[in-house]
C-alpha cells in the first residue's frame, strides 16, 4: 500500500519536476516532496504500522524515491541556471565593431629618428655620444680646425656672430676639438657628436638657417683611411639597405687630410640612374677625411704617433634622401600631418 | 673654371676619352666636373660661304641681295645685316639648316626677293649674346678658311666645355696649363708645354722705366714689360674663340691677349696705356686714408691704408690685383703698354675686393693663391702674343722688383706612410710613379723619399698633402674597406642621455609629439616666458638675415604657441606637443650666454574627443600637470618635486605654479593667460618648461630594493572639512608629517563645495594607507596614528572632522 503510494509520489514529482520553468517553481517542487512535511516523511511516519518484514523494504523504496527525487530536482536546476545563463549573456551582447577607447600617442619626430638611429649604430661600433655648446668660440669653431682668422674659406657673412669672438657654432666639428682637449693627447679618442648647427642663410626648400648635423671623429694609433672607409661601409649598409656599395671621392675640407666625400649607390635605381641619382646611379651622403695634423697638434696630439678620422653628416639630408622630402623646411614647420608618417621611422 | 676640351688638347693628348669621359676622371681624381655644355649642340647645316656680291635690295632700304658661294653650289641669300659686304666669308645656314633654339631655315621671299639661307651671327648659333663680339652684325671670318666646309670646327662649335668646380684647394687648376698638369697626371700621359719666344729690342725697358715698391711685405714680386708699336685692333679668331669658351668676352687684341695669358697661366695682368701713365716710374704703396681713385668701370672708389694701389708715383693707377684705372686705361688710340705681372698678397686682394664689392676673374686668382715661378713667363706669352697680334715691339727685359722665383719646396717622408694612413698597399715604385705623374721629383733614400714639389702646387705642403696626391691619383675606390684594428673601446649613453632618450619615450606615450623649433628668434619672444627672468636683454646676432630670427631664445614655449597657432590655422586644434632643446640664458658681463638644456610642452583643446560613449573633454591644468607628474614619478624625483601657485607675465595668474625641485624652481606650468590667447587666435591653452638638465644632471638615483610585504595593510579613509583658502599640499604635508613611519601613502579622492559644507568651506577626503613590514599592525595602533593625523589637522589648519 505504502508502496504504490511512494512510487506514485516519484511519478508525481517527476512530472513537477519536468514541468517546473523556473528555479522558484522547482524550489517549490522540492519544499513540496522532500520538505519535513512532505509526503514521503508522512510515508515514513506511517511505516509504525507496517510489518517487520516490509519495514525495511519500504523504508529503503522511501529513501531511493526521495535520493531520486533529490537528484532530478538538481538536475532540473543545472539546467535551468544553464539556460538563465545563456539568457543572460545573449542579453549582454554589444557591437563588437564599435571603436574602443584607445591611447593616443604623440610622434617621434624624423630627425630625432635618424639621429637615434646613427647613435644607435655608432654605440655599437664603440663610439660615444659627446655633445657640445651651440654658441661657440671663434677658436673652436674655426681655428682649432685649421680654419685661421684669414682663411679664404671663411666668410663672416655665412655665420651669426654674437660678437668677433663668439657665434653659432656653423658645424658640430668644434665637438672634436672639445673632445680632443679633454683627453689631453692620449687615445683613443672614439665618438660621434650630434646637434644643431646654423649658417647665415635665408630659409628656402633646400637651405635652412639651423640644421642638424652628425660628427664623427676616431683618432688612435695607426687609424687608416681604409678603416674610415670600413665604417662607413657599415654606416651605408645600416641606414640604405644592406647592398649598398659605398665610394670616395677626393675632397676638401680644412680640417681633414685627405678629404672625400662618400657617396652610396643609389637606393632606388640600384645604380642604374634615375632621377633620385640624377642618373649617375650615386648618391652624395656626407663628407670625412683624415684629421689634418694641424687639428691633432693644436688639441695636444702627437700627429706623428696618432692619426684619426673624421666625418660629417646631415639629418635633414638623409631624411630627405630616404623619404623623398622635398622641402627641409618642413622639419621645422612641425606640421603634425607630417610629423606623423614617421613615427615608425 | 670653363675649360674648352679642344684648348685643353694643346697641351695632353686626349685621343680616346670623350669629354664625358676625361670628366668623369676629373672628377674621380676631385676636381668636380659639375656640368659639360656642348657649344653647338643642335647646329646643323651651317657650312664657310664666300659673299661674292651684294647689292642693295630694290624693295628695302636695309636688306641686301648677296650671292653666296658655299663651294659647291653658288646661292641667292637675302641679309639685314648691317655690317655685309661682298669678299666677306662667313658661317651661313644653308636650306634644311637648325640654327640656335632649334629654328629650321627654309627656302623664302623677303619682300619677293628670294633668299636660300642665311648669313649667321655668332648668337644666332648658340652663342651667349653677353659673349659675342660684333653683335651689330654677321660674323666674319677674318683669316683663310675653306668655302664650302662645316664651319663649326671653325667656330669651335663642335667643342666640349666642362665646368670645373674649383675649391681652395684646386686653386691651382684656375687656368688651363694647370688643368693640363692635373690631367696629364690622371691619365698617365706626358704634357707638352711651349716656352714663349720673345723678340725683343736691344733697348732695355729699365730706360724707359723704373719700378719701386714700398709695400713689399705685401708685394714679393712686381714685374713690367714695356712694349711700343702697337696697333689695337680685333685678336684672333681662335684667341676670340677660346675666350669666349672660356666666359670671357672678346674686346680687343690688346686686352684679350692679357685675359688669353691669365687664362692659360693663371697670372693676372694688367696693360697701362704708358703714354697717359704720366710719369716713367711706378711706385706701389698702401693707399691713403681716404684716398680716392677712379677704376675704369667709371666709379670714384675711396680707400683705406689697407689697399694696395699702383700708382706713378704721385696718383693711382690702379687698385692692386682689383681693377685698373680709368685714367691709364687701354683705348683704341694706345700705342705703348706697361703691362703689369705681379705677386699681391692674397689676403690683401681678398679684402680690398670684398670691401669693393669688386670681385673679378683676377682678384679671385690672386685670392686663391698664384705659381710664384709663373709670373715672367706669363709676361713673355702675353709680349710674344702682342707682337704676333698687336704690332707690338718689346723693349728688353722685365722691369721688376723682388724675388721672380722661389725655389720649390722639398718634402721629407718615411714612403710607408702613404701605406700607414691610406691602409693601402702600394709599392715604393708604384708611389713614386704616382708622385712623379704628377710631375713631382722624388728621390728615394732607404725608407725615407724627397718630393720636390712644383710651386704651381703650392697647395702641397706637408707629408699628408702628399697622402692625398697619392691617394687621389691611385684612386680611393682601389683602397680595401677594413675595420679599426686599434685599442677596443666600448661605448654606451651617458646617465643623463639615457635618461633624456626615456623622457622623450614618456612624452610620446602620454601624447605629446616632438618638435623642433628655431633656437633664434624675433628679439621680444626671445624674452618672453623665461623660467628665470633676470632681466638681461637676450643674446643678439650682429647681422640677422631678418628680425624674425635675430635672438636667442630664452624659453621653448613661445615657439611651441606658434606651433599650436599653425595648427589652429589648419583646422587642427587638438594638439599637444613637446621639445627638448637648449636654451640661451644671458650673462651679465659676458657676450656667450650659458646653455641649458630644457623640456617643453603644450597642449590644447581637448584631451578627450566626442566620440559614441559622450561628449568630449577640454584640456585643463590639472591636464598638464598630470603630465610632469607621470615624468617626476617615472624620473623617480616627486618626492623631491613642489608646486607653488605664482604669477608670470603671459600666464593666467590664478593657474599657474611654479615647479621646485629641492626647494629651488627649476620651472612652471599653467594655462596661457587669456589675453595671450585671444591676441594669437589660440583656444585654451596649457604650458609647462622644466629645466630638465639640472634636474637630470646626475643621473637618476639608484634603486632602492625591498622585499615584497608579508604583512596586509590597513585602509583608512579620513574627509577634512577646511576653509576654502587652505591648500591641497598643506593638508598632504600635515598628514605626512604627522604620519609617522606606519602612514605609507595618501590618495585625495575626493574634493567638495556645495551645500553640505558652508560657503567659504570646502570638505576634502583622503584615503590613507597604513603599513608595517614587520608585522600586522593592530586597530589600536593604526588608531593612534590616525587620532594624531585628525588633531594635527585641526590644530594646524583649522580642519573638522566631516561626520
Ligand atoms: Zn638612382
Amino acid at each position: 500500500m505504502l508502496k504504490e503510494k511512494l512510487l506514485e509520489l516519484r511519478e508525481q514529482a517527476i512530472e513537477n519536476i519536468g514541468s517546473a520553468d523556473g528555479l522558484k517553481a522547482l524550489q517549490d517542487v522540492h519544499v513540496r516532496f522532500l520538505g519535513k512535511k512532505g509526503p514521503i516523511t508522512e510515508v515514513l511516519k506511517g511505516m509504525g504500522k507496517l510489518s517487520a518484514e516490509e519495514r525495511p523494504v519500504v523504508g529503503q523504496l522511501a529513501n531511493e524515491v526521495r535520493k531520486m527525487i533529490a537528484a532530478k530536482i538538481e538536475e532540473k536546476k543545472a539546467d535551468l541556471e544553464a539556460k538563465l545563463l545563456e539568457m543572460k549573456l545573449e542579453s549582454e551582447k554589444i557591437d563588437v565593431t564599435l571603436p574602443g577607447r584607445k591611447t593616443v600617442t604623440g610622434n617621434h619626430h624624423l630627425l630625432g629618428s635618424i639621429i637615434r638611429e646613427v647613435e644607435d649604430l655608432f654605440i655599437g661600433l664603440g663610439f660615444s655620444i659627446e655633445e657640445g655648446p651651440e654658441v661657440e668660440q671663434d677658436y673652436y669653431n674655426f681655428e682649432a680646425l685649421n680654419l685661421p682668422k684669414d682663411h679664404p674659406a671663411r666668410d663672416m657673412q655665412d655665420s651669426f656672430y654674437i660678437t668677433d669672438e663668439i657665434l653659432m657654432r656653423t658645424h658640430t666639428s668644434p665637438v672634436q676639438a672639445h673632445t680632443l682637449e679633454k683627453h689631453k693627447g692620449v687615445g683613443p679618442v672614439k665618438v660621434i657628436c650630434p646637434g644643431k648647427v646654423y649658417r647665415r642663410d635665408n630659409d628656402d626648400a633646400t637651405h635652412s638657417h639651423q640644421f642638424m648635423q652628425i660628427e664623427g671623429l676616431y683618432v688612435d694609433h695607426n687609424v687608416r683611411l681604409s678603416d674610415l672607409k670600413g665604417i662607413l661601409t657599415v654606416f651605408a649598409k645600416h641606414m640604405f639597405g644592406a647592398d649598398r656599395e659605398i665610394r670616395l671621392r677626393p675632397s676638401f675640407f680644412p680640417f681633414t687630410e685627405p678629404s672625400v666625400e662618400m657617396d652610396i649607390s643609389c637606393f632606388r635605381c640600384g645604380g642604374h640612374g634615375c632621377n633620385v641619382c640624377k642618373g649617375t646611379g650615386w648618391i652624395e651622403i656626407l663628407g670625412a677625411g683624415m684629421v689634418h695634423p694641424n687639428v691633432l697638434r693644436m688639441s695636444g696630439f702627437d700627429p706623428s704617433e696618432y692619426t684619426g678620422f673624421a666625418f660629417g653628416m646631415g639629418p635633414e639630408r638623409i631624411a630627405m634622401l630616404k623619404y623623398g622630402i622635398e622641402d627641409i623646411r618642413n622639419f621645422y614647420t612641425d606640421d603634425i600631418r607630417f610629423l606623423k608618417q614617421f613615427n615608425r621611422a | 673654371m670653363l675649360v674648352s676640351y679642344k684648348w685643353l688638347q694643346d697641351y695632353v693628348d686626349l685621343q680616346g676619352f670623350s669629354p664625358e669621359e676625361l670628366a668623369e676622371r676629373i672628377t674621380n681624381a676631385g676636381i668636380e666636373v659639375e656640368h659639360i655644355s656642348y657649344p653647338g649642340k643642335g647646329l646643323k647645316g651651317i657650312v664657310i660661304g664666300k659673299v661674292l656680291t651684294c647689292e642693295p635690295h630694290p624693295d628695302s632700304d636695309h636688306l641686301h641681295v648677296c650671292q653666296v658661294d658655299l663651294g659647291s653650289e653658288t646661292v641667292q641669300i637675302v641679309c639685314g645685316a648691317p655690317n655685309v659686304a661682298a669678299g666677306q666669308k662667313v658661317p651661313v645656314a644653308t636650306n634644311g639648316a637648325r640654327i640656335a633654339g632649334n629654328v629650321k631655315i627654309r627656302r623664302s621671299k623677303f619682300r619677293g626677293v628670294e633668299s636660300n639661307g642665311m648669313l649667321c651671327a655668332l648668337s644666332e648659333l648658340g652663342v651667349d649674346k653677353s659673349l659675342a663680339p660684333y653683335e651689330d652684325g654677321i660674323y666674319v671670318f677674318d683669316d683663310e678658311v675653306p668655302v664650302g666646309e662645316d664651319a663649326l670646327p671653325y667656330l669651335n662649335l663642335d667643342d666640349a666645355i666642362l665646368d670645373l668646380d674649383i675649391l681652395v684647394s684646386s686653386a691651382h687648376c684656375m687656368n688651363m696649363i694647370g688643368v693640363a698638369y692635373e690631367v696629364s697626371a690622371i691619365l698617365d700621359r706626358p704634357i707638352q708645354l711651349k716656352t714663349p719666344v720673345v723678340n725683343e729690342l736691344d733697348q732695355a725697358a729699365d730706360e724707359k722705366v723704373s719700378i719701386s715698391v714700398e709695400a713689399s711685405d705685401k708685394v714679393p714680386y712686381y714685374g713690367a714689360r714695356l712694349m711700343t708699336g702697337i696697333e689695337v685692333a680685333p685678336s684672333p679668331r681662335w684667341i676670340q674663340l677660346r675666350l669666349i669658351a672660356a666666359g670671357v668676352r672678346p674686346i680687343s687684341n690688346v686686352v684679350d691677349i692679357s685675359n688669353y695669358v691669365m687664362l692659360e697661366y693663371g697670372q693676372p695682368l694688367h696693360t697701362f696705356d704708358y703714354d697717359t701713365f704720366g710719369s716713367d716710374h711706378v711706385l706701389v704703396r698702401y693707399a691713403g686714408e681716404n684716398e680716392e681713385i677712379t677704376t675704369l668701370d667709371g666709379q670714384k672708389r675711396t680707400l683705406t691704408p689697407e689697399d694696395l694701389l699702383i700708382t706713378n708715383g704721385k696718383k693711382g693707377v690702379a687698385v692692386a690685383g682689383v681693377m685698373g684705372g680709368e685714367n691709364t686705361e687701354v683705348s683704341d688710340a694706345t700705342k705703348t703698354v706697361l703691362l703689369e705681372a705681379a705677386i699681391f698678397d692674397s689676403l690683401t686682394v681678398r679684402k680690398t675686393a670684398s670691401r669693393l664689392q669688386l670681385r673679378s676673374e683676377a682678384s679671385s686668382r690672386y685670392e686663391k693663391g698664384l705659381d710664384r715661378n709663373r709670373v715672367a713667363l706669363a709676361a713673355d706669352r702675353a709680349a710674344e702674343l702682342l707682337s704676333l697680334y698687336a704690332h707690338a715691339t718689346v723693349l728688353k727685359g722685365i722691369v721688376e722688383s723682388g724675388d721672380r722665383t722661389v725655389p720649390d719646396q722639398i718634402i721629407t717622408m718615411p714612403w710607408q706612410k702613404i701605406n700607414k694612413v691610406l691602409g693601402s698597399d702600394l709599392t715604393c715604385e708604384q708611389i713614386t710613379g704616382i708622385l712623379k705623374r704628377l710631375n713631382f721629383a722624388v728621390d728615394v733614400e732607404n725608407d725615407v723619399m724627397h718630393v720636390t714639389v712644383p710651386t704651381r702646387r703650392f697647395d702641397v705642403t706637408i707629408p699628408e698633402d702628399l697622402v692625398e696626391e697619392v691617394g687621389r691619383v691611385y684612386g680611393y675606390n682601389h683602397i680595401p674597406a677594413t675595420l679599426p684594428e686599434g685599442t677596443s673601446s666600448h661605448a654606451a649613453l651617458t646617465p643623463y642621455q639615457k635618461i633624456r632618450r626615456r623622457t622623450e619615450v614618456l612624452m610620446e606615450s602620454i601624447g605629446l609629439s616632438q618638435v623642433y623649433t628655431y633656437s633664434l628668434t624675433e628679439k621680444e619672444s626671445a624674452s618672453s616666458y623665461v623660467v628665470h627672468d633676470k632681466g638681461l636683454e637676450p643674446t643678439q646676432v650682429i647681422w640677422p638675415m631678418s628680425e624674425e630670427h635675430a635672438a636667442l631664445r630664452q624659453s621653448i614655449v613661445p615657439q611651441l604657441i606658434n606651433v599650436v597657432q599653425y595648427h589652429l590655422n589648419r583646422q587642427m586644434p587638438d594638439v599637444k606637443f613637446y621639445e627638448i632643446g637648449k636654451v640661451f640664458l644671458p650673462v651679465d658681463g659676458e657676450a656667450r650666454p650659458a646653455e641649458e638644456e630644457h623640456l617643453a610642452g603644450v597642449i590644447s583643446g581637448h584631451r578627450k574627443e566626442r566620440n559614441w560613449e559622450g561628449e568630449p573633454l577640454a584640456v585643463d591644468f590639472f591636464s598638464v600637470k598630470g603630465i610632469l607628474e607621470t615624468l617626476f614619478d617615472t624620473l623617480a624625483v616627486s618626492d623631491r618635486i613642489d608646486y607653488r601657485a605664482s604669477r608670470r607675465t603671459g600666464m593666467h595668474p590664478g593657474q599657474t605654479a611654479d615647479v621646485l625641485l629641492d626647494g629651488e624652481v627649476i620651472g612652471y606650468l599653467g594655462a596661457l593667460h587669456p589675453k595671450v590667447q585671444k591676441d594669437s587666435g589660440l583656444n585654451e591653452s596649457f604650458v609647462f618648461e622644466v629645466a630638465i638638465e639640472s634636474l637630470l644632471r646626475n643621473g637618476e638615483a639608484a634603486i632602492d630594493y625591498h622585499v615584497l610585504p608579508r604583512f596586509p595593510s590597513t585602509t583608512r579613509d579620513i574627509a577634512l572639512v577646511v576653509k576654502r583658502t587652505v591648500a591641497a599640499a598643506d593638508l598632504y604635508r600635515v598628514i605626512r608629517e604627522n604620519g609617522s613611519q606606519l602612514l605609507k601613502s595618501v590618495n585625495l579622492f575626493d574634493v567638495y563645495e556645495g551645500s553640505h559644507v558652508a560657503d567659504d568651506e570646502k570638505s576634502m577626503a583622503f584615503s590613507l594607507v597604513y603599513f608595517d613590514p614587520e608585522r600586522t599592525l593592530t586597530d589600536d595602533e593604526v588608531n593612534a596614528v590616525h587620532e594624531k593625523i585628525v588633531n594635527a589637522c585641526a590644530e594646524q589648519l583649522g580642519a573638522e572632522l566631516r561626520g
